[in-house]
């Protein structure tokens, strides 16, 4: 049996008192919700905090609202409520294609999106889905609320903006109308870290030309979305053509290392046909009749 | 599940869901499984219990500087500290493998591999024992580390087994059979020759449950009770009898339910001694159960072959010879589980199930830094890599000659009637009918229809391939005169006692890991005397209540034990009948037996059950001379010969052109054990072997960075296949009976694992042939094989 190094363990009760034990805690403290990631590396001591605040009791986190031309995800929100909810699948396809290839059963249920995003593994799949949903991010702390982009609030390889006194509350994300998404991830078998993935969303104009889209990779070395890639398809009809150039483009911004899940020539490669494939399924999602009722 | 052509193999069974005998019923050992209420190594609670934990070496190659253990010792639940210095007091540094090597139990010179055991902390629980682990001081002078095998034998190789005097380079052993003259001439004037390299790489038995022991160690009356996670308590005892010093009647190994084995069970290791050790120097028992990492990284790895190999054939498709030169790496101790006198195992079966006129093998083992093993994981005695060699060569030649493989496959079978077949490496095979095997094979996958929808997808793009694979296993090792493990003959015993009031208990030297022992043998007695299944009581793994024998390795528990436990029923059998004589006032040779009773022939009223018998022979009346009063019978089973189960395994994959992912679509395996006792078991036992045959075809391997450091040291980096990388297995079967065997039953273990890696490489193979693709090493990850489809196909090590 794998054991960590000595710890304490507090359980929250609200978010205020979450806040206030990890004032209390200071630097040493780490706040643990699923788990998932955080006690492995305990258990191998990569990682030893010398508190856990538990915030699995704070079930005001857990929630999935429509909220106006938003979707509003509370940080504590399983994995598994994410794959589930039809709400989320219809509005964001994008969400179910991740959550079907996020780890296994046992990990997505008790893992969440709060977790997920302030672990901000490379390798991790919701990054990338809320920096193409164009998501926001709700953080507290002492000093109350802000409200945070996607490219302000991941800063890198397990880093994220969220302050060692802050937790994250909850994920924004805006609804558009005439809009699809797509993510597909390669890996060597189901639960593994992706050998690479990458994630869509697209916005078509009434005549059907492209108004807006992102694009962004996991696991592949690169943070946030592909800017030029945003640029070559607005404005654009949807083709194979136009997929073909972004993927290039995807290509040539990652910047993947070498591991045992593969070479670098191949994951450029990923990156290439992985682009070409979720563009060609988000602009088909965007051109379906359900998704032109959507409101913005 | 899909379970094509099954009949129940005791059609004579009155009720077909309990046959009292062969057939199909549920395993008597599940409903404590499926309750939880398995007890395993790690449920074991003894008063007074201590835990042990070992620091391990962070490098491959270091001489051993300095040990300081103060501050762990001042740990205030600390009891012990042990150190190689320590043991070297006790000569317990250094204890013999079942290779006629020795391994460090504790580092005393220097570290071999990563992962090695450096000292050992005894303490209160389990938590202060790691946290201690960390409070030992130890330095180290790193050394260049030899991790690449095909540099093992250079002359500026590191020299790894430095302390054995006199020792100049890394070569284990040198090891040949065949007559290679003679294949040699063969190849010369052969029409066609195709060679080719190929790499089973280093993989993981990796079962559920870990390695750990408890030792009891009772000072007064000098006995040992060892609680242990073995497959062969037998062998154990004698060993700890040698490496201990404790006298054999004062050892008793208790070998308790086993979550898996696959030959990782099967070595001593050194926390296994250690936590011996550890009871002895405190006088209370010491439990020690290693983590995930410790198993992968130190416990028996499998395979780590490279293979060069030729075939040599007519060209219209005669295969005429086979031969290869192997490099075997057995990492920094020779620490395998051979029979002596084959340091590479049943690797010689490389001849597989084809008729040759010459063959040839000779494999070269050495020494890397690397954790030390080899024989693991379900590969009965290196058959696995054997039939991967012949299996991808002539799939190989097959390309090469524009054959069907299936069609190339047929026309050189060994014929049923050239049974038995002495091959070219000195193997008799006892029996087989292996075109029928694989025209029931053929017909299950619908062959023709499967290689016609593939030119459909071809000419569309798509990547569909077909592999077949074609295995001769042999298992059952004895003979003892032929196969001994460090001097102890390959025989199992059996006793058999029948109570009073017919109930029965059978006890075996072998143990099951989750083979389902306590069924398939219940089953053989009952078949042998009409006791039902549910009433007899099958006994395993304790060595104070078993009789001796080898244990369960190689798929030997069957042909063996079930030898050993059908001839034991047989002579209570026979007991009984002179009893029942006695009882019916006639004379033996006047009764005829019909399962469950002897009778009087002509007068079928006129009759004894097993259990009148069984009450006579414990009761009052006088007994015919020379018959002990009980019902009770004993045998050690020495096998005439091995037995050599096949089978004929079909696979279908789909390869995604653009990402190079391979998922594997159908399956079909035919398999032919011979005689049937619980076809439910079997394909258990094929289910299984078939999902560790994915794992090793898509995507196991335990690979070592340039400074020896493991990179499959957690089940994170060390993938293992689950059920959403497996299809719904196919499976369908033939019985060709052995006919030196008992019950004519084979082995039936490591088929799959055996016989399914090929087809998988091979149907993975045959996808990428419009990309020319002919040979690609496992495992076919979808990096490597996108790598394969641009021409840059690697070998992985």
């Amino acid at each position: 049996m794998q054991i960590p190094a000595p710890f304490d363990y507090v359980r929250a009760t609200t978010v205020e008192n979450a806040l206030e034990l990890l004032a209390r805690h200071g630097p040493e403290s780490r706040v643990i919700a699923g788990g998932h990631s955080l006690i492995p590396m305990m258990k191998l001591r990569l990682s030893r905090p010398e508190w856990l605040i538990d915030i699995n009791d704070l079930f005001e986190l857990d929630f999935i609202l429509r909220d106006g031309g938003e979707l509003r995800i509370g940080a504590l929100t399983r994995h598994s409520t994410l794959l589930e909810s039809d709400e989320i699948a219809r509005l964001f396809p994008i969400v179910r294609d991740a959550e079907l290839v996020i780890a296994d059963p046992v990990v997505r249920n008790r893992g969440t999106i709060g977790g997920s995003l302030c672990q901000a593994d490379p390798a991790e799949d919701l990054s990338t889905v809320c920096d193409v949903l164009g998501a926001v991010a709700v953080v507290r702390g002492p000093g109350g609320e802000r409200s945070l982009a996607m490219q302000d609030f991941h800063r890198g390889p397990y880093q994220t903006a969220v302050g060692q006194d802050e937790l994250l509350c909850e994920v924004r994300i805006p609804i558009k109308a005439r809009s699809g998404s797509a993510y597909e991830k390669v890996e060597r078998r189901v639960g593994d870290w992706a050998v690479g993935a990458a994630g869509a969303s697209v916005t078509l104009a009434e005549d059907g030309s492209i108004a807006d889209a992102a694009v962004g990779l996991t696991a592949l070395g690169l943070e946030h979305t592909i800017t030029e890639a945003a640029g070559l398809l607005r404005g654009k009809r949807p083709a194979e053509e136009l997929f073909a150039d972004a993927g290039r483009l995807a290509a040539e911004a990652c910047d993947p290392v070498a591991d045992q899940r593969g070479p670098v020539d191949y994951k450029r490669h990923l990156a290439d046909e992985l682009t070409r494939r979720v563009l060609r399924q988000a602009c088909a999602r965007a051109a379906q009749p359900a998704a032109q009722t959507q409101e913005g | 599940m899909t379970v094509i052509h099954e009949r129940e193999s005791n059609p004579a069974a009155g009720d077909a869901d309990r046959p009292i005998g062969y057939g199909r019923i549920q395993r008597k050992e599940d409903p404590r499984f499926v309750r939880g209420k398995g007890h395993y190594i790690d449920d074991l609670v003894l008063p007074g219990m201590l835990h042990g934990a070992i620091l391990r070496a962070p490098v491959a190659h270091a001489r051993l500087v300095s040990i300081d253990t103060t501050n762990a010792l001042a740990h205030p639940k600390v009891l012990a500290v042990i150190t190689g210095k320590d043991l070297e007091g006790l000569k317990l540094a250094w204890a013999p493998t079942l290779s006629a090597d020795v391994q460090a139990v504790l580092v005393t010179d220097k570290v071999r591999f990563q992962g090695q055991e450096v000292a050992f902390v005894v303490a209160e629980d389990r938590y202060a024992a790691r946290d201690a682990l960390e409070l030992i001081d130890v330095e180290y002078d790193v050394l260049p580390p030899l991790v690449d095998a095909r540099k093992a034998l250079d002359a500026d190789a590191p020299l790894i087994r430095d302390e054995i005097e006199g020792r100049t380079d890394n070569k284990i052993f040198d090891w040949e059979m065949g007559d290679a003259a003679e294949t040699d001439a063969v190849f010369a004037s052969a029409d066609v020759v195709v060679s080719q390299e190929m790499v089973y790489p280093r993989v993981h038995p990796a079962p559920m449950e870990t390695c750990g022991a408890v030792a009891d160690f009772d000072a007064v009356n000098g006995k040992l009770t060892l609680y242990e996670t073995t497959q062969a308590p037998h062998a154990h005892r004698t060993l700890f009898a040698i490496v201990a010093g404790i006298p054999e009647h004062k050892i008793r190994i208790v070998s308790p339910d086993i979550g898996g084995g696959f030959g990782n069970k099967v070595g001593i290791y050194p926390g296994y001694i250690l936590a011996v050790v550890g009871s002895i120097v405190t006088g209370r028992p010491v439990k020690w159960v290693e983590d995930r990492s410790e198993n992968l990284m130190s416990t028996s790895f499998a395979r780590d072959y490279i293979m060069q190999g030729e075939i040599a054939a007519t060209k219209d498709g005669k295969i005429l010879a086979l031969r290869t030169n192997v490099l075997a790496d057995h990492g920094a101790f020779n620490a395998t589980a051979q029979p002596t006198k084959n340091p590479a195992g049943f690797f010689s079966i490389f001849t597989g199930s084809y008729d040759l006129q010459a063959a040839h093998c000779k494999v070269t083992g050495v020494y890397t830094n690397k954790a030390p093993g080899g024989v693991a994981y379900a590969c009965s005695f290196r058959v696995t890599e054997a039939v991967y060699l012949v299996e991808r060569m002539v799939d190989i030649l097959a390309r090469k000659l524009e054959m069907d493989p299936a069609e190339l496959r047929l026309k050189n079978f060994i014929k049923p009637e050239q049974f038995p077949y002495a091959n070219k490496t000195g193997w008799v095979y006892d029996s087989g009918n292996y075109e029928a095997a694989m025209r029931l094979s053929m017909q299950l996958a619908g062959y023709e229809d499967l290689r016609r929808e593939q030119l459909q997808k071809r000419a569309k793009g798509e990547l569909m391939g077909i592999g077949i694979s074609f295995f001769t296993e042999v298992v059952g090792a004895g003979p003892r005169k032929h196969f001994d493990i460090v001097g102890l003959g390959m025989a199992d015993g059996a006793e058999l006692r029948v109570h009073p009031t017919g109930k029965a208990v059978v006890r075996l030297s072998v143990q099951s890991q989750g083979q389902g022992h306590e069924t398939t043998f219940a089953q053989i007695v009952a078949e042998e005397l009409g006791i039902p299944p549910e009433n007899i009581d099958v006994v395993h793994g304790d060595t104070d209540q078993t009789p001796f024998g080898l244990g369960t390795y190689g798929s030997r528990s069957t042909p063996v034990s079930g030898g050993a436990v059908a001839l034991v029923a047989r002579k209570v059998r026979e007991k009984a009948k002179l009893i029942a004589a006695a009882m019916l006032e006639t004379r033996p040779e006047d009764l005829e037996w019909e399962k469950g009773r002897w009778f009087v022939k002509g007068d079928p009223t006129a009759g004894k059950t097993i259990e009148d018998i069984a009450m006579a022979a414990h009761g009052t009346m006088t007994l015919p001379e020379g018959v002990d009063g009980n019902l009770d019978a004993e045998v050690t089973y020495d096998p005439p010969n091995l037995t050599f189960p096949f089978g004929a395994y079909i696979c279908v994959v789909d390869v995604d052109p653009g990402t190079g992912h391979v998922k594997v679509r159908r399956f079909i395996a035919v398999d032919d054990c011979g005689t049937r006792i619980n076809p439910m078991i079997i394909e258990g036992q094929v289910h299984g072997g078939l999902t560790d045959g994915v794992g090793m075809a898509l995507m196991e391997i335990i690979e070592f960075d340039a400074d020896g450091n493991n990179l499959g040291g957690s089940f994170m980096d060390y993938l293992i296949p689950t059920a959403m990388e497996v299809p719904d297995w196919e499976t369908g079967f033939t019985v060709t009976p052995s006919p030196h065997h008992p019950i004519g039953a084979k082995g039936i273990g490591e088929s799959a694992t055996v016989g399914s890696p090929p087809a998988i490489v091979n149907a993975v193979v045959d996808a990428l042939a419009p990309f020319g693709v002919v040979h690609m090493d496992m495992p076919c990850t979808p990096a490597r094989v996108w790598a394969a489809m641009q021409g840059r196909a690697t070998p992985p090590i």
